[in-house]
């Protein structure tokens, strides 16, 4: 019964000799000849032209003590295309070498010498059209727990305009966003609700409506506020919707809450779609890591067709991204969100209380909203990557944000992003509406400063200073929050050598 | 004599006794506003100036609209004649919107650049606010 796996389960190394044998006489004669091969043998190919239809991965490798380079880039690429661990009769059917995925090129990962990097290239139609999930489904795999390398990240991948093209994007985008919204010239100010459990419904809605008649353009629901005991999904969507049209009334602008529709099923997700659409609300968010890339998927094709605007937030990338070694970079996760649909992403603040390199920062967010990327390693780009005509998807900073951080975050981000406070509005001493309006009091001083020539970065104190002359609410936050900073180096650096 | 590290007052009560209220209502005009630099005090001729040079710098149309403050929630405001394009006389686009204001004392007049390259306006501005009501 077990002699099946009797026969195949030898380790690599025994039979590197016979399989080396065993590939000679198969080249010469075509026959099939069972066994393990080493991989560098078809999966490794330096002279090879990658085309401007494959889709390219830059993966950095710390391979297992003894495993040389090649042999560790070529299994990568064989486990994440066509290759299993040994050879199978049924790859005699096929045009393998069309399908292989083929590492192509070896680097040097500067200042790290346990690891490198490999480019790897892969044929396009080894992946069903406008699937994020069969990409990545193949791409990190099985791959990464294999036992070969000791840890596997995968830093870049180069989507060809080809398979860009098969993929939905994001429903609205940046432009037909501030269309639907009125919102021009400037940064988007929204505001996380707190405290982020525990809330009634309507104690909830009152916190939104204050925040949104004070001066900010939407507020949001902290990401774990789905659907409990405490608050259900139907009364807070009500009374925020109530919240939301008072303060539009009463400011004459048009405002939105990111209603949270991340739900234990996608049956469910839709329904709190749908209900959140015949409120006439204008936005509404996901959670696509934790909802995953076939809910997130849907329901962005949902909102294309629904009008609606879909705010994405990013629980578990830490998870996914901050090591150095292991795991997949955000540039790439940012990627995958674009072609899978969203408007906005959380890409980080550089200034605030959570993890972001700033040069990286810089990558990604030109990622995320720029038609088309040049290769930049200085800030971590890999591929020149092209867009086409998808749309691109507002930057959301957020996350220990406050009035003093916001002429650096005006420098950073530019205007097509959403500031994104919690504390740093709801934490005013005179309460929210008295907060946002010190944040949206801040953030137009800083606008009409940039386009008065004057550098933010620099004069951003000066600028805030004179700003609160007329603005109490701003002068009672500057007061508030003068003293908060968050300096800790950062975990998942760019790599550079150092000296 | 108080002892050392006593706090001479409760400074959470110091902080209440001073709040101010946010004032805005439904029934209040002077609640409205306008979205970009609504927040700052009205714009003085100088400033204006500064935008337009920042429009007329970033290579965009300006254009300028205006509306009745009842019906300045929509999209589309009237336009005051066609967009300037390829203006760059910050002169002659300042003369434009101060001709739409008088034209229109009571109503909200803006300042518009056009972005033909991503197709949207790269920014927007009220400049004259008219009686909100």
């Amino acid at each position: 019964m077990n002699a099946p796996a009797v026969q195949f389960g030898h380790i690599r190394s025994i039979y590197t000799q016979h399989a080396k044998e065993a590939e000679v006489k198969r080249t010469a004669d075509r026959s099939y000849s069972a066994g393990v091969k080493e991989y560098r043998e078809t999966y490794w190919e330096p002279a090879y032209q990658f085309k401007d239809t494959d889709i390219l991965a830059c993966f950095k490798i710390t391979p297992q003590a003894g495993v040389d380079r090649e042999e560790a880039a070529a299994a990568v690429a064989a486990e994440s295309s066509t290759g299993t661990w040994t050879t199978v009769w049924t790859d005699l059917l096929t045009d393998l070498e069309y399908y292989k995925g083929r590492a192509y090129r070896i680097e040097d990962v500067p200042g790290d010498a346990s690891c490198f990097y490999a480019f790897i290239a892969y044929p396009i139609d080894l992946f069903e059209e406008g699937s994020v999930v069969n990409v990545f489904t193949s791409l990190v795999g099985n791959v990464f727990g294999f036992k070969a390398i000791r840890a596997l990240r995968l830093e870049d991948v180069r989507f060809p305009i080809a398979y860009v093209k098969t993929c939905g994007g994001p429903p609205h985008g940046i432009q037909v966003e501030r269309d639907i919204m009125n919102k021009y010239g400037r940064p988007l100010l929204g505001c996380t609700i707190k405290p982020k459990l525990g809330l009634s419904a309507k104690n909830y809605g009152r916190a939104v409506y204050e925040c949104l008649r004070g001066g900010l353009d939407f507020t949001k629901d902290d990401e774990n506020v789905n659907s409990q005991p405490f608050m259900r999904w139907r009364d807070r969507f009500a009374f925020v919707a109530e919240a939301v049209k008072k303060a539009q009334a009463e400011t004459g602008e048009r405002k939105g809450h990111y209603l949270n529709v991340t739900a234990p099923t996608p049956e469910e997700m839709y329904k709190r779609a749908e209900f959140a659409k015949s409120l006439d609300m204008p936005i509404i968010m996901h959670d696509f890591l934790t909802g995953g890339f076939c809910a997130n998927t849907g329901l962005a094709n949902w909102c294309r067709e629904n009008r609606m605007l879909l705010h994405i937030h990013r629980a578990m990338h830490a998870v996914i991204d901050r090591d150095r070694h292991h795991g997949i970079h955000f540039r790439v996760l940012t990627k995958a969100l674009r072609l899978s649909g969203g408007d906005h992403l959380h890409t980080g603040t550089v200034v605030g209380k959570l993890e972001g390199d700033r040069q990286s920062t810089l990558g990604w967010i030109d990622l995320l909203r720029e038609k088309y990327v040049k290769e930049d390693r200085s800030r971590g780009i890999f591929f020149d990557q092209d867009w086409g005509s998808m749309p691109g998807a507002f930057a959301v900073a957020s996350g220990g944000i406050h009035v003093w951080h916001v002429p650096a975050l005006l420098s950073i981000f530019g205007d097509d992003a959403v500031f994104q406070f919690g504390g740093g509005t709801l934490g005013h001493p005179w309460g929210n509406a008295a907060g946002a309006a010190a944040n949206r009091t801040a953030l137009e001083a800083c606008v009409e400063a940039r386009n008065q020539g004057r550098n933010v970065d620099k004069e951003g104190k000066d600028i805030l200073i004179a700003a609160s002359k007329s603005s109490p609410e701003l002068k009672a936050a500057m007061e508030t929050w003068k003293e908060i900073k968050f300096e800790f180096d950062t975990v998942d650096k760019l790599d550079v050598a150092r000296a | 004599m108080r002892a050392v590290g006593h706090r001479p007052t409760n400074e959470a009560q110091t902080i209440m006794s001073e709040i101010q209220d946010y004032r805005s209502r439904l029934s209040d005009p002077a609640s409205r506003r306008f979205e970009t630099f609504s927040y700052l005090p009205p714009m003085s001729e100088a400033q204006i100036r500064r935008q337009v040079e920042y429009i007329v710098g970033k290579g965009w149309n300006a254009a300028v609209e205006h509306t009745e403050p009842e019906n300045m929630a929509g999209s589309y405001w009237y336009m005051w004649k066609l967009p300037m394009f390829g203006e760059t006389s910050v002169d002659r686009i300042l003369a434009e919107a101060e001709a739409c204001r008088r034209a229109h004392p009571a109503h909200h007049v803006r300042l518009v650049g056009y972005d033909k390259y991503k197709q949207t306006q790269g920014t927007a501005m009220v400049v004259f606010r008219g009686n909100t009501v």
